[in-house]
This record gives C-alpha cells, structure tokens and sequence, in this order.
C-alpha cells in the first residue's frame, strides 16, 4: 500500500495514456452506476410524487410524522442493541478459537464458526423463522418439557430481528477478532508475563487495548451493514415494527413513491455518516 | 585511452522538491567493476535507476556504448539490473526466470534452455534449473538472479544493493564469487553498496556519493590511503580529523597551526586558509614517541577488541573536541583511564579542505 | 483454575456453535420433512421436496439465472479492479488518493441504497427492470471489493518484479499477461470468489431492479409469501449446499497455494 509514496524508486509519472485507460474504466463504472444514481435519488426526493416543482416536503414529512420518526428510533434501537449483544458474544468465543484450540485444529474450527455466514441472506432469515414459529422447534421444546403451556410468541417480535442480526454478525465480527487476536504477536504476551503480569491483567492492559481498533472496526461495519438491511426485520419482524429499510421499501412497493423514499434513503445515509464520522478517530485502519 | 564504456555527463535529479542528484558526471570503463558508496539518500541508487533506465534524469546526459540512452526504457537499452530482493518471477522455474529475457528476444525454447543451464553452471546453480524460487536459500536466490541478468549479454549490469539481504558470512563469501564471475565474463558491473568492505574488496573504481554528489573516486587504495574529502576520509575507513589553520605555505612546506601544536607537512595550500588533517587509525602511534609529530597526550576513553587488533578510543587532553581512534596490536596493554602519548608520521597526514 | 478456564471456554464455545448451527440443522433436516409443513415432528427422512424443487422451472431458471449474472458480473468487477489496481499502484496519477477514495466509496453504502439509486436513475433513463440492470448493481458493490482486495496486495515487491520483466525486454503486454497476472492470481482469484458469493446471496437490488426473469434469492422470497414450506427449506439447503462448496473449494486452493 506504500507503493505510491515511496519516493526513492519513483513510480513512472502518468505521461502516457496507459495508466488513465487502466483506471477510466472502473471510475467510469463508478461515476454512471453509483454516483450519478445518488445524484438522481438526491434530484427525486427534492420532488413531489405527483409531478410539480421544487420540494421539501419529503423531508419535512419525516420530521412531521411520528410514524417515521419512530421508524428511524427503531433501526437505532435495534441496530444499537444488535452490535452491542454481538461484540459481547463474539470476542470470547474467538479468544477461545484463538487461544484455547489446538493451532492445528484452528483453521477448521473457525471455518466451521462462519460457514452458515456464506448463505444467502434470506434462507437464513427463513431459517430463523423455523426456529422461532408459533409451532416451530423451540415452542414444541418449551412446551413439551413443560416449562409453558402455551407457546410463546417469538416470530413477528424485535426479539425475533434482534437475534437473526446477532447471528449473522456474530460469526463477521469472529471473523474480524480472531484475526485481530492472532496477528498480535505472541511476544507482547510473553513481555507482560515476564514483566509480573498474570493472565488476567495481561489480557485486560495489553491484550484488549491492542485487539480494540479491531473490535471498532468490526463493530462499525456491523452498524453499517444491521442499518441498512431489509431482509432480516421483513422476514423475522414482520410488519408489527417497522425499521428504516422496511419504511423505504414500502414507500416504493405500495405506492411507488420513488421521491419519498429516495428522501428516506438519503436521511438514513446521512445516518450512517454521522455516526461515521462520531467515530472516525477509532477507526483509523492500519494497513498490513 | 579507449571510449568510455558509460558516460554520464551532469546528471541533475530532482523528485519534486527534493534534489537527489547534483551535476554528476561519471565515466565507466569496458570491464571493470564500479562501486557507488555511499550512505542511504546519498543519491547512489538513483544514480543506478537512471543507468537502468528506470528513471529519466531531470537533466543531464547518459551515453552507453557512444549512444544517447537518457531516455530510452529499460527494455531497449543494453543494462540489465540485478535487484535488491532479486525480483524472480515466483510463478515460474529457475530456468523459466533465467530463460525469460531470451524468450523476449524471440529465441527457441531449446537454446533458451541450454543458455539458461550454462548460466546457472556459470553461478555454480546448475542443479536447480526445475526448482521454484521459493525452494531455494537467500544466496541461491541471488545467484539465480545474477544469472538471469547475465544471459542475455548486457553491455553492463546494474547491481543494487545485490548482497544487502544476505546475513554476514555469506556476504562475504558471496562478494568473492561476485568478483570471480566478473573476471570471467568481462562484463563492467556497477554496483551500488553502503559497505566500505564490500566497496574495498570488490571495486576497480569506487565511486564515494554523498548528498547528491561525488565526493571522490578512483581505485580503493587511493581513495583509501588519500581521500579527497573529509566524508571520504570518514565514510570510507575511519580517520581522526584534526582541524587547524594555515599559516605558512613555501618551498612545498606548508605549516598547519592546530589545538595540539604546529605541524610542518609537504604540499601547498594559501595561508589563511581552514583544513582538516585526517589520520587513518593504523597510522597513529600510542605510547611510545616514535612518530616525527607529536600530536599530545591523551586520555583513553575505550578500547574495543576486534581479534587481530584493538580499536582505541582517546580524547585529547589539550582540546577535548579531538577524538583519536587508533589501532593497536591485539597484545598491547591499553586501558580505559590510561594517559598515552599520540604521534605520527608527517608522510601519514593527509590535508583536506576544512 | 487453568482446567475450569478450559471447561468454561468448552461450554461457551458449544453454546455459540449450538446457535450458529441452529437454523442450519433445523433448515436442513425440514427440508427431508415427508409431510407439508417443515415443523416437529419430524416425518421424514424424504426427498420429495427436492423433487419439487427440481421439478419447479421458476426456481431452477432463477438459479441459473443467479449463476449467470454472479459469474458475468464478478468477472466484470474483477477486470475492472484489476485494471483500475494496478494503474494506480504502478503509475503517478493526479488526485490518486480522491480517485482511489472514489472507487471504494460504494462500500461504505448500503445495498438498499445503492439499489434505490439505480431505480430511480433507471426509471428516468428508461431502461426496463433486468436481469441486465441487476448485474450492473452488483458490479457496483463489487468492483470497490475486488479493487481493494488487489489493489491492496501490489506492493514494492511486485513493482521490482515487473520492472525486472520490463528490464530483460518484455513489451508492457507481455508484463501482464506473464508476469502481473499469474503474480496476483491469488488476489484476482479472492476478488472473484467474493464477488461471486456476494452476488449469489444478493437480495435487495436484484428484488428492485429485476421482473420478471430474477435471480433465486429473489425466488426464494416469493416463496415465503406461501409461508412454511418443506420446499421453500429444500431449495435453501440447496443454496447452502451450493455456498458451502464454493467456500471449501476456495479454502482448499488457498491450502494449495499457501507454500508458494
């Protein structure tokens, strides 16, 4: 990733049209299908539905509808909620992939860890939702063992959404730790047990501010990614709730109304910006 | 004389700001093994990538066999490079790498294959003509890529930094196959090294670079026993430096006023006028007076022994800023603490620009 | 204290691996359900759902469909990041860091988004929902992907490489194609095993931008709507199946390419 400021072997200067014919295309690519589709959603929510000029009205709608509001209150409640359940879950268990499995066992205990994480989005939602079901694997469990006499209602909840996102991030933010915690070099544990640390104050002063960055990194993209999905609180949630994403996509399904959820969409992104750049100094990401 | 195999006439580089190089002029002779010295920005390596080609200088001419080669690309021009972390292809056999400048040139599998083979025999690699590069040890590596640099017969060839990777021992083991090869094939290298051992083992001509410029050059005896600089003087081997005046110059006598006294030395230089006296620390006499100039006393700061000598460290007690360094025989009996008279020979004092 | 440490760990790590493999085993062993609805009891094992599913022409076309546009369109992304990769890792270029900063960018988006976009520009421009305009998206989210994945491993090393290439006077095309290809073969290779995985999971653009022709997760949802079906867990398993040997196929190339 060096390779642009090393100066002392400079690279061949661009007087030639080769390096723009390598790069044009992609950036092209980019320009056409990503930022003037942005500028085209930015251009419809300053519209009106039904024709006519200039408008703010899609967004002072957002503001003025407590139905809307209360959408966007969920998707941070939610997304909050998931991110936080998810890092708590996941960093023990990839210490434990990292640390307490065997080195030769490691690469298929954590491939095994993260191989529902390669199916697609919605058989696993769908696979949640029979799990969950009124008359699905788990109320036949509660039931038959006699703890309820009646099932309980599990699908069509936040609950429901809360747990197929931690699921689904549970096993990304494995993922990101497990490598956070095996590129710590075993020499930092061997310097705070040599300077008097027991294991437990060297996990807590050395190995958790090292593995930080990491966890923020992971816990950012799981905001991002929780944020912004459709399928998980459609499929698991229902519509009792509703979440930013299933707001705009309603917006388009029933009514059509592309400016309003164009509106939506930006509002949620600039969200997501926001938070962004809340935590952009911890998310300083060092190139290997 | 002949016509100089290179020549590179004020040659000025600049990478935006920052000049690396400033009006260097160089000239290499058919056959003979060129070092740049010098310590890192020094300028040597882009000296280098300029002859190789990678680099088009911001002014300046290089001519290569009579042809102006300033900016002709590294594929044209009659140069080949050995790299710093030699650069094989991973993906391909040793043969394959050796082979590939050949196949460029449009030669036949076949003869490909028996050149690359003699050129591995050439570097004492023949048995690893089908092994991958990842298969084969530091050194190895580096005379594969000596090899494939070799074969296809350039006019000169560029080596940068090529035994920097390599651990101690097998340097220098590798520094006498280099000047081997080089003898047989009579090919000029240029080589480009900040090790004044390696630079004194293998040069005909060494070439002393520091900041953007050529401090001095010629063969490392002479740069050694009379360098042109005082970072000559101290980047090649070390040299107590002594600075002093001039203050009288006739009949080829020039007197030199200093902290410890005034020397008479052979040579010319106008009164008034700054120098530095450097002495190579074989040269310098402890203890016993022998030496026709009498340099003072000195207390003996450290001693440090190297096997067949020892490195003593002194400072001097008339002017505290002059630091002697001297060698000794492993078997005197200096101590740290130790009050030793310092002299020399007059012949020994080699007068520099202060 | 070291032993109840390791018990502990074994329990917790159990308990993770129980809820991660839940709703696998649970998809997995409904789809072989023998009667009509994929919940206990189990009264199979029965691979009648399969037949369904095999016999259903919507979903087998829209699982080739869905091959079809991850394959093409990976391929695009690949070629694209490629080359957009090694043009600014080997060559000087104004406002690199805004370029390189630009191409990455849809990363940081979501796919519903990214999806809204291109419905709405597409709507505008005229261009019918597609398979086509679909694959267009998912070069979209790709391609900062596969840029970043290669771009990310052309570092100096590779750079001497190619100027030892160009040295011993391989003509630029021949630096590419002998040299830097087979060089980063194992990035280009992630870049397209990724895009590919990613694009055979992706719902939400594809849900927006295709009709009537669409890809299987597409399908899929349209299968939900029916509710709790041993078919709907049937063509999951299939899926996952599909994605599990993708990724196994993957691990073991990289096993084999780890020496080298």
């Amino acid at each position: 990733m060096n390779s642009a400021t090393n100066s002392g072997r400079a690279l061949p200067r661009a007087g030639c049209a080769l390096p723009w014919a390598l790069v044009t295309p992609a950036l092209g690519w980019t320009l056409l299908f990503f930022v003037l589709p942005f500028l085209a959603m930015g251009f419809s929510s300053l519209t009106a539905h039904d024709g006519g000029g200039f408008t703010l009205a899609n967004y002072s709608q957002f503001f003025a509808n407590p139905a809307y509001w209360q959408a966007m209150v969920n998707s941070l409640q939610v997304t909050a909620i998931v991110t936080l359940i998810s890092v708590l879950l996941a960093y023990p268990f990839a210490w434990i992939l990292a640390e307490q499995v065997p080195e030769r066992w490691q690469r298929l205990a954590l491939m095994l860890a993260v191989l529902p994480f390669w199916t697609s989005y919605v058989v696993r939602s769908y696979s949640w939702l029979l799990v969950l079901a009124q008359n699905g694997v788990i109320n036949r469990a509660l039931t038959g063992s006699g703890l309820f006499s009646e099932p309980v209602q599990l699908a069509n909840t936040r609950l429901a959404t809360v747990i197929g996102f931690v699921h689904f991030f549970v096993m990304l933010l494995t993922l990101t730790i497990f490598a956070n915690l095996k590129q710590l070099s075993p020499s930092y544990r061997k310097a705070a047990a040599d300077l008097g640390a027991g294991p437990v104050r060297t996990f807590l002063h050395v190995i958790l501010p090292l593995t930080l960055p990491g966890i923020m990194v992971g816990a950012f993209l799981t905001f991002v990614l929780c944020i912004g999905d459709y399928i998980t609180p459609q499929i698991l949630g229902g519509n009792n709730e509703l979440l930013m994403p299933q707001l705009v996509m309603m917006q388009i399904g029933r009514r059509g109304d592309f400016p309003l959820a164009s509106a939506l969409s930006i509002i949620l992104m600039a969200v997501v910006t926001v938070a962004y750049l809340a935590c952009a100094r911890w998310l300083k990401i060092e190139r290997a | 004389m002949t016509a100089p195999l290179v020549d590179i006439s004020s040659v000025s580089h600049r990478f935006g700001q920052h000049t690396v190089l400033k009006n260097v002029s160089l000239q290499i002779e058919p056959g003979s093994y060129t070092i740049l010295l010098g310590p890192s920005g020094s300028g040597k390596t882009t000296l280098l990538s300029i002859l190789g080609g990678f680099v088009t200088p911001s002014e300046g001419k290089v001519l290569i066999r009579g042809e102006d080669c300033t900016t002709v690309p590294p594929a044209k021009r009659p140069t080949t490079t050995v790299f710093q972390d030699y650069a094989l292809f991973p993906h391909m056999s040793v043969g394959g790498n050796v082979g590939f400048g050949l196949r460029m040139q449009g030669v036949d599998a076949a003869t490909r294959a028996a050149r690359a083979r003699e050129a591995l025999a050439l570097v004492g690699l023949a048995a690893a003509f089908d092994k991958k590069p990842h298969q084969l040890s530091g050194g190895q590596r580096q005379r594969v890529a000596l090899a494939r640099a070799l074969v296809i017969e350039p006019a000169v060839l560029l080596l940068d930094e090529p035994l920097g990777a390599l651990d101690l021992q097998l340097r220098r083991q590798m520094q006498d196959e280099l000047k081997a090869i080089q003898k047989r094939v009579g090919t000029a290298f240029i080589h480009v090294t900040h090790d004044q051992e390696e630079a004194m083992a293998l040069a005909d001509h060494c070439v002393v670079m520091n900041d953007g410029r050529i401090e001095d050059e010629g063969p490392p005896e002479r740069v050694y026993a009379r360098p042109a600089t005082r970072f000559s003087a101290t980047f090649m081997g070390e040299s107590t430096l002594i600075s002093g005046t001039v203050t009288k110059a006739k009949d080829g006598t020039t007197t030199v006023a200093t902290q410890t006294g005034s020397f008479s030395l052979p040579g010319t230089a106008l009164a008034g006028t700054a120098v530095a006296l450097a002495i190579r620390p074989e040269h310098l006499v402890l203890g016993a007076a022998s030496g026709a100039i009498r340099l003072g006393t000195a207390k003996v700061s450290d001693v440090v022994f190297q096997g067949s000598f020892k490195r003593v460290l002194a400072v001097s007690e008339k002017d505290p800023a002059l630091h002697f360094i001297a060698r000794v025989p492993a078997a005197a009996a200096v101590r740290p603490g130790d009050i030793v008279a310092v002299s020399c020979d007059a012949g020994d004092i080699i007068p520099l620009a202060g | 204290m070291r032993a109840l440490v390791r018990i502990a760990s074994w329990l917790y790590a159990a308990a993770v691996y129980g809820f991660i493999f839940l709703p696998v085993v649970v998809l997995v062993l409904f789809s072989l359900q023998a009667t009509s609805f994929p919940i206990p009891p189990f009264t199979g094992p029965s691979l009648r759902w399969y037949d369904a599913v095999l016999a259903d022409t919507r979903l087998t076309s829209a699982l080739v469909n869905s091959l079809l546009v991850a394959a093409l369109s990976s391929a695009i992304a690949v070629t694209l990041g490629f080359l957009s990769a090694w043009g600014f890792a080997r060559f000087v270029l104004p406002g690199s860091a805004l370029l390189r900063g630009l191409i990455t960018l849809p990363l940081t988006v979501s796919y519903l988004i990214i999806g809204m976009g291109l419905l709405v520009l597409f709507n505008w421009a005229g261009v019918p929902k597609s398979l086509l305009a679909a694959g267009i998206g998912h070069v979209v989210i790709n391609l900062p992907l596969c840029f970043a994945i290669i771009y990310s491993q052309m570092g100096d090393h590779q750079i001497n490489i190619e100027r030892a290439a160009r040295d011993l006077g391989a003509p630029e095309w021949k630096v590419l194609l002998l040299i830097t290809v087979p060089v980063m073969a194992p990035a280009i290779f992630a870049g397209f095993f990724l895009s590919m995985t990613f694009s055979w999971d992706e719902f939400v653009i594809s849900f927006l931008l295709t009709r009537f022709d669409t890809t299987l997760p597409v399908e899929i949802w349209n299968l939900l709507r029916s509710g709790l079906n041993p078919k709907t867990n049937a063509v999951g398993s299939l899926v996952f199946a599909v994605s599990i040997v993708l990724v196994v196929l993957f691990e073991l190339m990289l096993l084999r390419r780890k020496p080298a």
